[in-house]
């Protein structure tokens, strides 16, 4: 046994909503495997993982518990001490690689420092490993890779970078704390492959902290479910995922989006129908200086009344500016887009100011979408006073709106702060339905939210969708939730749809060899298959 | 390359920034009554209109407002700052000879305030919450909210009448007639008092920047990863947090380069320092016009040069910055 961690409990500071942050906690971690614990935000997964290296935050203590690693309990340990474990035995990696990396510093040197603490090596032998080191990253330009400054990789190779600095020493264990949590779907199984090529190949024990269920699927030898700071259930991968026994661990499965896309009922009067929304060979190009960046190369998409068309794509496809053209936050270069006939990108700005209450549109952080300092009554009503209501006169509706995306319609006087995440996208939802909008744009509506919120959500938008007669715009990264909510799928490269249809035929027998590459990276792809042929 | 690409940018911009800053001040001046003849007359004790006129015609004052603005900026393009009324001298003459005074009290009064704010805070940023940390910031409230010159009358009082231990003001000990080390020894103890009281306000600014700086890289991601290598705190905070914390703190030297000058002329007032703080106010009272344009000048010229140092020395720090971007 590599790792143990025995009747670990980690308190919480002040009167929260529990007073530990993770209670009794057993887990052990085997040589060659990768031990995945599940879990939702505050489940306490990240928390463990920290005290291991005892890098908690200073609020946080240890309570009781040990946690054994080569004969002795790190949780003891003096401070010099535990430094030696540090890098040198147990190797760490982060969630995010945009900021887990000094950005003042070159990358080189930041791998380097892990060589000077831990070895005497001279600096020629510790540039020759770095390099070495980062040539079994596959990264494309080694010498080159160590010479840069973070800004200058991508989010992928970032996270390579994180990996070989985590990995410089060949530490017996690798803690992973949601490394490819803010990836693209592309990077992420290739740096899922990574993992386990260096895991196998130095047979190391990875404990992988995840809330994603089909990375767990990709990658995990045993899982352990947290919910509350408590493990409720551990076990073989194979058992977990596909006979679960605690309910915890269901219903978090049964919220796992599926791959396959519901029955539909096909269009009734056909595409050529009444379209809600046209977008007509749309243009947008950015220009800085003399830099040029084509966001949208000739775009064109039609979104049927009342059903969803879905817009997948990776960062940089061009997804979120064609959602900002829709709602005229951008103005395109070229084309048009077409509401109910009318082509918007003509009107001047007092016209459209008229007549923007027909596209409304939801954005993806629900902690940064509502200002912190107003009633989430008052935000809700915003729009209608601004187009001339009083107050007075819009809060009932207000009111009815709060029980209509599932709220306490008595919580309008209170502050976005009071609410969870998955209440405050209800609230940004009722934000925008205030406006009685034809056409709904939701820029990644749930990708900030846990899974079982998530489902809630897309329940509830599809719900709305029926009562309302929503258009809806619904952009995202994740093509499982596509699959769930939407009529059709235009799937994005570069600014450009590059392939477009039912969900049920794009996400089966995609064309394109780009959306062929996003399918297949979908994680934990099998697992999902088996689990949902009957 | 990028470097001459960048200076030849700033230098054009510059240009319309001096010609709105004189214009500005010209214009105001206007307002205000008197010129520097009625001042001279005051002194002399005579009202005589013919005596006037001609000093008005010997000193290029007479004239409506925008010719006479026309000529003093078509001087200026031959670098030529004019006259002084009340000094009889060439403006730059005045000027050279009051600029190292100031420069010497706004340097070491910056890198004072830098250094003790950059300790004091990062200390009270790695004692965060404790008794220390409170302590530090109560301090730095007390010292932002005394007023320098009073700080100054206060210094003088103790360290200068009671204790006797330093000049109460002046630039150097005229009757002992020192040179070499000597001097500049005796000119460093007479500046150590107006260093510091000019400093003390700017110590409490960079110490908050500096501790809330420092709070806010020390909860960044790549102070984890540092951690996580097994590096040493005091590593870990010198040479990762530390050198991140440093740039809003840069920023800020460079906006309040201009208000330290500003700053300086209180300060020189009460340790009547020669220096061009104290030049600026006497010509506002004597209504000396070139010589204040000329003080404007050079200030703005100091400033402008301060914040493109400041810039290029950011570029050089965040190697995200792309100088000429």
């Amino acid at each position: 046994m590599l790792l143990s961690i025995e009747n670990l409990s980690i308190r919480l500071p002040g009167r929260g909503d529990r007073p530990h942050a993770v209670k009794n906690l057993d887990l052990t971690l085997q040589e060659n495997e990768i031990l995945c614990v599940v879990g939702e935000s505050g489940s306490g997964k990240s928390v463990t993982a920290s005290a291991i290296l005892g890098l908690l935050p200073p609020e946080l203590k240890v309570e009781s518990g040990r946690v054994m690693f080569e004969g002795r309990d790190l949780t003891k340990l003096s401070p010099a001490e535990l430094r030696q474990v540090r890098g040198a035995g147990i190797g760490m990696i982060f969630q995010d690689p945009m900021t887990a990396l000094n950005p003042l510093q070159r990358v080189g040197d930041q791998i380097a420092e892990t060589f000077r603490i831990h070895t005497d090596l001279g600096k020629a032998e510790i540039r020759r490993r770095v390099v070495k080191l980062l040539t079994d990253m596959h990264l494309p330009d080694p010498e080159l890779a160590a010479r840069v400054y973070p800004h200058e990789l991508s989010g992928g190779q970032r996270q390579r970078a994180m990996i070989a600095m985590a990995l410089a020493l060949e530490p017996r264990i690798l803690i992973a704390d949601e490394p490819t949590t803010a990836l693209d779907v592309t990077t992420q199984a290739q740096i899922l492959s990574l993992i386990r090529e260096l895991q196998q190949r130095n047979r190391m024990g990875v404990l992988f902290i995840t809330h994603d269920f089909g990375v767990v699927a990709e990658i995990g030898n045993r899982i352990a479910v947290m919910r509350m700071g408590e493990v409720v259930e551990t076990g073989a991968a194979d058992d977990v995922l596909n006979r679960p026994q605690h309910a915890y661990t269901k219903s978090l499965l049964a919220a796992v989006p599926l791959l396959k896309p519901p029955d539909r009922p096909p269009p009734e009067d056909g595409l050529e129908g009444h379209a809600a929304l046209s977008i007509l060979n749309v243009q947008k190009t950015y220009r800085r200086g003399l830099r040029r960046t084509v966001a949208l190369k000739d775009v064109t998409l039609r979104l049927r009344r009342g059903s969803t068309l879905g817009i997948v794509g990776e960062s940089g496809s061009g997804k979120s500016t064609l959602a900002r053209c829709i709602v005229r936050l951008l103005e395109t270069d070229g084309g048009a887009i077409e509401i109910g006939g009318a082509d918007i990108t003509r009107l001047t700005k007092q016209e459209w100011r008229k007549e923007a209450r027909r596209v409304q549109m939801v954005f993806q952080d629900p902690y940064a979408s509502l200002n912190p300092r107003r009633r989430v009554g008052e935000l809700v009503a915003q729009g209608p006073v601004i187009h001339g209501a009083r107050l007075a006169d819009v809060m009932p509706k207000v009111r009815e709106l709060f029980g209509l995306v599932g709220l306490d319609p008595e919580a309008v006087d209170r502050f976005p702060h009071e609410f969870s995440g998955g209440q405050r996208q209800r609230i940004a939802l009722a934000r925008a339905l205030a406006m009685e909008p034809e056409i709904l744009v939701a820029d990644e509506p749930v990708s900030a939210l846990d899974v079982s919120v998530q489902a809630q959500v897309l329940k509830l938008l599809a719900d709305l969708q029926r009562k309302l007669n929503l258009s809806m715009v619904f952009i995202t990264h994740d093509l499982r939730v596509a699959a769930q909510i939407c009529d059709r799928v235009a799937i994005m490269q570069r600014g450009e749809v590059v392939e477009e249809g039912e969900p049920s035929r794009v996400l089966v027998a995609p064309q394109h060899p780009y959306a062929q590459a996003l399918i297949s990276a979908i994680p934990g792809r099998d697992w999902a298959m088996r689990r949902e042929s009957p | 390359m990028r470097l001459l690409r960048l200076t030849l940018h700033r230098l054009a911009v510059s240009v319309p920034v001096l010609l709105i800053i004189l214009c500005g001040v010209f214009l105001v001046l206007q307002l205000a009554p008197g010129d520097a003849v009625d001042a001279l007359l005051g002194q002399m004790g005579t009202a005589d209109a013919t005596l006037a006129e001609q000093l008005r015609e010997q000193y290029g004052l007479s004239g409506n407002a925008a010719s006479r603005l026309v000529v003093y900026l078509w001087r200026l393009v031959r670098l030529d700052l004019g006259f002084s009324v009340s000094y009889n001298q060439p403006v730059l003459d005045v000027i050279l000879s009051r600029l190292p005074a100031t420069l010497a009290l706004v340097v070491s009064a910056l890198a004072l305030a830098f250094f003790a704010g950059a300790i004091v805070g990062v200390a009270a940023a790695t004692k965060f919450g404790r008794w220390q940390d409170t302590l530090i910031s109560l301090l730095g409230l007390v010292f932002y909210a005394a007023p320098s010159f009073w700080l100054g009358l206060m210094g003088i009082l103790v360290f200068s009448v009671w204790l006797g231990w330093l000049p109460s003001g002046g630039l150097q000990d005229l009757s002992a007639n020192y040179s070499g080390p000597r001097l500049v020894l005796d000119m460093a103890r007479h500046l150590l008092m107006p260093t510091v009281t000019l400093a003390t306000i700017y110590f409490a600014i960079y110490l908050r920047v500096i501790r809330a700086s420092m709070l806010e890289v020390l909860s960044l991601d790549f102070v984890r990863t540092a951690r996580a290598k097994g590096l040493r705190e005091s590593a870990v905070i010198y040479r990762h947090v530390l050198r991140n914390a440093l740039l809003p703190m840069i920023t800020i030297i460079g906006l309040q380069a201009g208000a330290m000058l500003g700053g300086s002329v209180a300060i020189e007032s009460v340790f009547s320092l020669p220096g061009l703080g104290r030049l600026a106010y006497e010509a506002v009272v004597q209504r000396d016009l070139n010589m204040l344009l000329g003080i404007v000048f050079m200030s703005s010229i100091l400033v402008i040069v301060i914040n493109f140092a400041v810039d290029l020395l950011y570029a050089q720090i965040d190697p995200r910055i792309e100088a000429g971007a």
